[in-house]
């Protein structure tokens, strides 16, 4: 297993803390858990902590924006999203602000602290926000292509992170283009839509697939948000089956996303496979991606259930 | 023209706006309009002719409904020609119904949703001090905005922080749209309130153009942000107006707006 996402984002942001002096990173007091900490201890001028006042944060992360620094503010995904939701449509998505919102603890890998701190529904939320871009990276590697990438870009980003430690499915050679999905896996029969986590479970599917004769390709979608379209398209064109995965809920997401592109067009069967309309529990996150059909097994009979 | 004379046409351009735009807010657009002459002639020290200075002071309005106000103040400044406010809340208009900095010169911040300005503002006046920067950072609140918990949070971190860069102006004129805040939400002893929250208080005639000015011009407590609590009439100066929380948000209609002018013709 390789590093988490969050570990990825804390050691990323450090190294960008040198490049770029306008970096401020803040925090509502989980800068041990977000791994902000990890910025703090070499720059402890330009981190702010303001304490367990999430909607406060992300006003105060517009103040800087405004005043020229690139602040990447952090929380839980479920607080940040959900709690300053409105902060964040009004101050910083609708104002543009050049914020970086790098929320961590997104899904259910999340664990043992249930489903009050599972956030399954930040990706529906994001992406519903005009000027937004929503990145949601696959393991470290990509982690840190997508915080270098999101202090390129003017204006709002959010940064899905995660907190187990995850498989290295990436490397520093694989492209990262924000907006442009990327083929980790050709195939010709069946198309495996991945997002974050899921992208390893993807790849050992589509495995599984090709054993049995069924060619599968497997597209990391690291960008949500813009979404490209023409990459769904094309696939659209070309495979029979196509399959999103995603450790979010099947409302909103990655799935909603690729079902809005293809409606109505004809070409692939298809089927999404998320969490349903539900929400987590406590538990260890493999069992919890069992229980919830995150699996290997529900991705390739979801494939084979559309051929 | 004195500071009062110009707050009086003030008062008439806020009330053109209005009537012009068939909607909007003039109830507290008129309580506020003394404090904001205040802050503008006397105190700000900014550019007109270039909005976007690096160093000027800020003003966040974060009782952005209100910004029928700041519009006059910014049109008479010299932002955007005076003719523009006859478009306020218009299709295609850069005068929103509620303030927007990328549509509108001289406008630090987006603003309407209520608390959020004065975060926004505290997490400037915060990248100030971050920056060794000089200038200051106001943001004016109302009455019944002070319900939002949000208020409470950048309260709480304007004086962790230390921000004696910031100021934070009430205009107190006691009424929010379902009527008294008292009925609605007792908001208390305010100035207590944010005294407990480590501000530096002072409490003026929000009306008095001199005692704001003596107010805003008061130099910060060190290590203190401070808070003015304007008393106000909502209305002020259109008497049907006065203290009548149905002006809060209401449409002007002919009869009224005649009767508005007779009134503030003899300001």
């Amino acid at each position: 297993m390789g590093k988490s996402t969050r570990e990825a984002y804390g050691l990323a942001l450090a190294e960008l803390g040198e490049k770029n002096d306008k970096v401020v990173a803040l925090d509502a007091d989980l800068s041990g858990s977000t791994k902000t900490g990890t910025f703090k201890k070499v720059f402890p001028d330009r981190f702010y902590n303001f304490g367990i006042a999430e909607a406060d944060m992300m006003c105060a992360a517009a103040g800087f924006a405004f005043s020229g620094y690139v602040p990447f503010a952090s929380t839980f995904a479920v607080f940040g999203t959900g709690r300053a939701f409105e902060q964040i449509r009004n101050s910083i998505a609708y104002t543009k602000a050049n914020v970086k919102m790098a929320f961590t603890h997104a899904g259910i890998s999340v664990g043992e602290d249930g489903g009050s701190h599972q956030s399954l529904e930040d990706i529906a939320l994001m992406r519903t926000l005009p000027n937004v871009t929503v990145f949601c990276p696959c393991d470290a590697a990509e982690t840190k292509k997508a915080v270098m990438a999101a202090a390129e870009i003017d204006g709002p980003v959010y940064l899905r992170l995660g907190r187990s430690s995850c498989d290295d499915v990436t490397d520093e050679n694989t492209p990262f283009v924000p907006g442009k999905a990327v083929v980790l896996k050709e195939g010709t029969d069946a198309a495996i839509f991945a997002t974050g986590l899921m992208v390893s479970i993807a790849l050992k599917a589509a495995a599984a697939l090709d054993a049995e004769g069924i060619s599968t390709a497997v597209v990391d979608f690291h960008t949500i948000k813009p979404f490209d379209e023409e990459t769904v398209l094309a696939y659209n064109g070309k495979v029979k089956a196509i399959v999103t995965a995603e450790e979010a809920f099947v409302v909103g997401g990655l799935g909603s996303a690729v079902a809005e592109t293809i409606a109505g067009k004809g070409g692939a069967k298809f089927a999404r496979v998320g969490v349903e309309d539900r929400f987590g529990q406590s538990g260890n996150p493999d069992a919890l991606f069992e229980l919830y059909g995150l699996t290997v097994e529900n991705i390739v009979a979801k494939v084979k259930g559309l051929l | 023209m004195n500071l009062k004379e110009k707050a009086a046409q003030l008062r008439i351009d806020i009330i053109n706006e209005l009537f012009e735009a068939q909607s909007g807010h003039p109830g507290g657009s008129l309580s506020c309009i003394d404090t904001l002459t205040a802050l503008y002639y006397n105190v700000m020290n900014v550019r007109p002719e270039q909005p976007d200075w690096e160093d000027r002071d800020r003003f966040v309005l974060s009782k952005g409904h209100c910004c029928p106000a700041l519009y006059a103040v910014l049109a008479d400044k010299g932002y955007f020609p005076k003719s523009e406010l006859a478009t306020l809340r218009k299709l295609g208009s850069h005068l929103q119904g509620h303030p927007d900095m990328h549509k509108t010169k001289g406008i630090d911040a987006n603003t309407g949703s209520l608390g959020q300005g004065i975060s926004i503002a505290m997490g400037m006046a915060l990248a100030a001090k971050h920056g060794k920067k000089n200038y200051q950072v106001y943001t004016m609140v109302g009455d019944g905005e002070c319900q939002e918990g949000l208020i409470w949070e950048a309260s709480m971190a304007a004086a962790h922080y230390k921000l004696d860069n910031f100021t934070v102006i009430l205009d107190h004129n006691g009424l929010q749209i379902d009527g008294k805040n008292t009925d609605v939400m007792d908001i208390g002893n305010i100035v207590a309130k944010f005294a407990a929250f480590g501000f530096e208080t002072i409490t003026v005639d929000g009306h008095d153009i001199d005692a704001v000015t003596a107010a805003l011009k008061l130099p910060h407590t060190p290590g203190k942000p401070k808070f003015i609590c304007c008393e106000t009439t909502k209305g002020k100066g259109v008497s049907f107006m006065e203290n009548n929380p149905g002006w809060h948000g209401a449409t002007i209609k002919k009869a009224d707006y005649e009767a508005a002018m007779k009134d503030l013709e003899v300001l």
